[in-house]
C-alpha cells in the first residue's frame, strides 16, 4: 500500500515538480514565532468562515430565487422545505455576523502588535482591501432575502451616494438599476454576491497570504525572528525562535477552531437570530415601500462606520461630508503604516501614550457602535434621566467620539514622527510562548 | 493593557447581551412565556388558530401535514378537526376569505399570521391578544392598547368576556390615554384560563413562525456535545505535539 501512495506521488511530482515545495514552503517549512497567543486564532478562524460561507452559499443558491417577487418566499421554503435549509441558512447568516467578529479582532490584533509595519505594509494593505470587499459582500448579502430591513437598508446605504453634488443622483439610479431598490437592484446584487466578490474575495485572501509568508508572521513581542540567531531543530539556517506552521500551529489553531466552534453552534442552534443582532425582525416582514421601519440602521457590523455618517452635520448645502468622513474612517486605516512610524512595533513594549490612545480608540469605536444601533437611547435616559434632550446628547457624544477616531490617528502620526514617543526596550528574543 | 482592554470588552459583551436589539416603542409588553417545547401547549394553540383566526388570516408557509407531524397528531386528526377549508393534507394553510372583499370590510386585508411572532415576537403577540377593550368611538367598537385602532374586531371576546378602559383624564393639548383595561363583562374562561389559552395560542404562532425550531432544539445539544469532545480531543493532541516547544 505504501508502494502505491509513493509511486503515486512520485508520478505526480514528475509533472507537478514545484508542488511538494510549495506545500513545504507554506507548511512544513513555514516558521512561525512559537510564542503566538490568543490573539493569532482570528486569521485562521476568517479563512474557515470563508469556506463556510462558500460552501453554505452554494447550497442557498440551489433553492434561492432571485427575484424581487420570489426572494422573500423562497428563504422561506429554504427554511421550511428543503431538508437541513433552516440549518444551512442559519449557518451562513451567523457565519456572517462572525466573520466580522474575527476580522475585527483580527485587524486590532494587527494595530496592537505592529504587525502592518515594515516589512509588512503590502500584508495590511491587501488585508484592508479583504475587509472592504468583505463588507461590499455583506452588504449585497444582507439585501437578499428581500425584507423589509434588506430593502430600507439597501435604500439607504445606496442613497448615501446621491450625497455627491452633481452626479449623485444619477449615481444613484445607476447602482439601483432603477428609481427604488427592485428586481434589477436584487438580480445585479445577486451576482455579485454570489460570483463577482467571492471571487475577488479569495484572490485576495491568497495574495494577503502569500505577501504574509513572503516576510513572515510577526508575533505578540513585535520581535523579527529572522533577524534573531538563526537554527532551529529542523534547519539549521532558520530562524531560531520559528516552530514549523504544520504540524505545531495545525494543531493549535485546531483548538481555536473546537472554541469557536462551540460558540457558532450554541447560536445556530439556540439562539440564530441573536435577539435581534443577527438576524432582525423587520426582515420577517417582506419588503414594502409604503411601510417604513420604525428605526432603519444596518446590521451591528457596520454601524460604527454609519454612526459617523449620522454625526457629522451637512453645511454648504451639501450632506456629503458624512459620507466622505465615513468613507475616510475606513482610508485612514489603509495609510496606518505611514501614520504610525514607531520603531517598536508591539504595544508591550510601546510608549504610555500609545497604551493610552489605543484604549481610547477602542472606547470611541465601540461608542460610535452603540450610536449606530441606536443603543444609546435607551442608554442615556437609562444613565442621565428621562427628561434629557436625546438628540443634543446623542450628537454631542457621537461627535466628540467621531473626532476621537480620527483623532487617534493623528495623535500616533505625531507621537511617531515628531519622536514624542518612550519606548521600552524590545527584547532579542521571543519571551513566551504558552 | 491586555486585561484592561479584555475587561472592557466584557463589560461590553455583558451590556450589549443585556440589551434587546430594537428598543419596542410606548408601554411595556406583557411576559407571554410562550414555549415552543410543551407540544399540548401548541396543540391547544392550534385548535384555537382554528377555531377562531384562521377565518380570516393564513399561515400561507405553514403545511397541513408537516404541523400534523410537529403537533404528534395524525392526517385524520388534522383533517377533521382543522381543516375546515377543503385543502389537501399537504397544502399550506389558506384562509377562504377572499382579500380584495376583506380589504373592503376592515378597511385593510387581515395579515398572513406565518411570521409575526418572528416579526413582532411572541410578548407583543401575547399583550395584543389581551388589551382589546370596548370603544364606542371606534367604527368597529374595539380598540386595542398594543396597536391604538387595530382594524380587528376582538374574535376572542367570548372567551375573555369584555374590557373596558379606564381613562387617565387629558394633559393640555394633549387626548385622553388608557389608565388600565378592567374585565367589565366576564366571558366563558376565568382570567387565569384566558391567559392560559392565549399563551397557548402565542406560542403555536411562534412554532408557525419557525417550525425548524423544534430541529434546533433536538439536535442542539448533541452538536454541542461533539464540539466538546472534539475541542478537549484537540487539546490534547496539541499539549502533545507542543511537548518539545520550550
Amino acid at each position: 500500500m505504501a508502494n502505491v501512495f509513493t509511486s503515486i506521488g512520485d508520478w505526480v511530482t514528475e509533472r507537478v515538480p514545484n508542488m511538494m515545495p510549495a506545500y513545504r514552503k507554506h507548511m512544513t517549512e513555514y516558521y512561525a514565532p512559537k510564542n503566538f497567543n490568543l490573539w493569532y486564532y482570528f486569521g485562521s478562524l476568517a479563512m474557515l468562515v470563508l469556506v463556510n460561507q462558500i460552501v453554505t452559499g452554494i447550497f442557498l443558491t440551489m433553492n434561492y430565487n432571485p427575484s424581487a417577487a420570489g426572494a422573500f418566499d423562497s428563504v422561506q421554503y429554504i427554511m421550511r422545505d428543503v431538508d437541513w435549509g433552516w440549518l444551512i441558512r442559519y449557518m451562513h447568516t451567523t457565519g456572517a455576523s462572525l466573520f466580522f467578529v474575527v476580522v475585527f479582532l483580527h485587524m486590532f490584533r494587527g494595530i496592537m502588535y505592529g504587525s502592518f509595519k515594515k516589512p509588512r505594509e503590502l500584508v495590511w494593505l491587501l488585508g484592508m482591501l479583504i475587509f472592504l470587499a468583505l463588507m461590499a459582500e455583506a452588504f449585497m448579502g444582507y439585501v437578499l432575502p428581500w425584507g423589509n430591513m434588506s430593502f430600507w437598508g439597501a435604500k439607504v446605504i445606496i442613497s448615501l451616494f446621491g450625497t455627491i453634488p452633481y452626479i449623485g443622483d444619477s449615481l444613484v439610479q445607476w447602482i439601483m438599476g432603477d428609481f427604488l431598490p427592485g428586481d434589477a437592484t436584487l438580480n445585479r446584487f445577486f451576482a455579485l454576491h454570489v460570483i463577482a466578490l467571492p471571487l475577488v474575495l479569495l484572490l485576495l485572501v491568497v495574495l494577503h497570504l502569500a505577501a504574509l509568508h513572503e516576510v513572515g508572521s510577526n508575533n505578540p513581542d513585535g520581535v523579527e525572528i529572522k533577524k534573531g540567531p538563526k537554527g532551529n531543530r529542523w534547519d539549521a539556517l532558520k530562524p531560531a525562535d520559528g516552530i514549523p506552521f504544520h504540524p505545531y500551529y495545525t494543531v493549535k489553531d485546531l483548538v481555536g477552531v473546537g472554541f469557536f466552534l462551540l460558540i457558532a453552534a450554541f447560536i445556530i442552534f439556540f439562539a440564530p437570530t441573536l435577539g435581534g443582532w443577527f438576524l432582525e425582525h423587520d426582515n420577517a416582514i417582506r419588503a414594502n415601500n409604503l411601510l417604513t421601519p420604525p428605526q432603519i440602521k444596518p446590521v451591528w457590523y457596520f454601524t460604527p462606520f454609519y454612526a459617523i455618517v449620522r454625526m457629522v452635520p451637512s453645511f454648504a448645502g451639501t450632506a456629503v461630508w458624512g459620507v466622505l468622513a465615513m468613507f475616510g474612517s475606513i482610508a485612514v486605516l489603509f495609510a496606518l503604516p505611514w501614520i504610525d512610524v514607531g520603531a517598536v512595533k508591539s504595544v508591550r513594549y510601546r510608549g504610555t501614550g500609545y497604551k493610552v490612545a489605543l484604549t481610547i480608540f477602542v472606547i470611541a469605536f465601540l461608542s460610535l457602535a452603540l450610536i449606530g444601533t441606536d443603543m444609546t437611547d435607551v442608554l442615556f435616559p437609562m444613565l442621565f434621566g428621562s427628561g434629557i434632550d436625546l438628540t443634543t446628547w446623542t450628537n454631542t457624544f457621537g461627535r466628540i467620539m467621531t473626532v476621537t477616531y480620527f483623532g487617534f490617528f493623528v495623535f500616533l502620526w505625531l507621537y511617531t514622527h515628531l519622536g514624542w514617543e518612550k519606548t521600552k526596550p524590545v527584547p532579542d528574543r521571543v519571551t513566551t510562548h504558552d | 493593557m491586555k486585561s484592561l482592554l479584555s475587561s472592557f470588552a466584557l463589560a461590553l459583551v455583558v451590556l450589549v447581551g443585556a440589551m434587546p436589539a430594537h428598543a419596542e416603542g410606548g408601554d411595556a409588553l406583557m411576559k407571554s412565556g410562550a414555549t415552543v417545547r410543551d407540544q399540548a401547549s401548541l396543540q391547544r394553540g392550534a385548535r384555537l388558530f382554528f377555531n377562531y383566526c384562521v377565518g380570516c388570516h393564513s399561515l400561507k408557509y405553514m403545511r397541513y401535514s408537516r404541523m400534523a407531524e410537529d403537533l404528534g397528531l395524525t392526517e385524520q386528526e388534522v383533517m377533521q378537526n382543522l381543516n375546515f377549508t377543503g385543502a389537501k393534507f399537504d397544502d399550506p394553510v389558506i384562509s377562504h376569505m377572499p382579500a380584495a372583499s376583506a380589504g373592503k370590510w376592515f378597511g385593510k386585508a387581515p395579515p398572513d399570521l406565518s411570521l409575526e411572532v418572528e416579526a413582532r415576537g411572541a410578548d407583543w403577540v401575547y399583550t395584543y391578544l389581551n388589551s382589546f377593550y370596548l370603544d364606542p368611538h371606534s367604527p368597529i367598537g374595539w380598540n386595542n392598547t398594543a396597536l391604538p385602532n387595530a382594524a380587528m374586531p376582538f374574535p376572542l371576546w367570548a372567551l375573555q368576556g369584555m374590557q373596558t378602559a379606564e381613562m387617565k383624564p387629558a394633559k393640555a393639548g394633549g387626548s385622553a390615554t388608557v389608565e388600565k383595561l378592567v374585565l367589565s363583562h366576564p366571558g366563558k374562561m376565568t382570567p387565569a384560563q384566558y391567559q392560559q389559552a392565549t399563551r397557548d395560542l402565542t406560542s403555536f404562532l411562534q412554532y408557525v413562525s419557525e417550525p425548524a425550531a423544534l430541529q434546533r432544539h433536538h439536535y442542539g445539544i448533541w452538536v454541542l456535545l461533539f464540539l466538546a469532545l472534539f475541542t478537549l480531543l484537540a487539546a490534547m493532541l496539541k499539549k502533545e505535539y507542543w511537548k518539545d516547544v520550550h
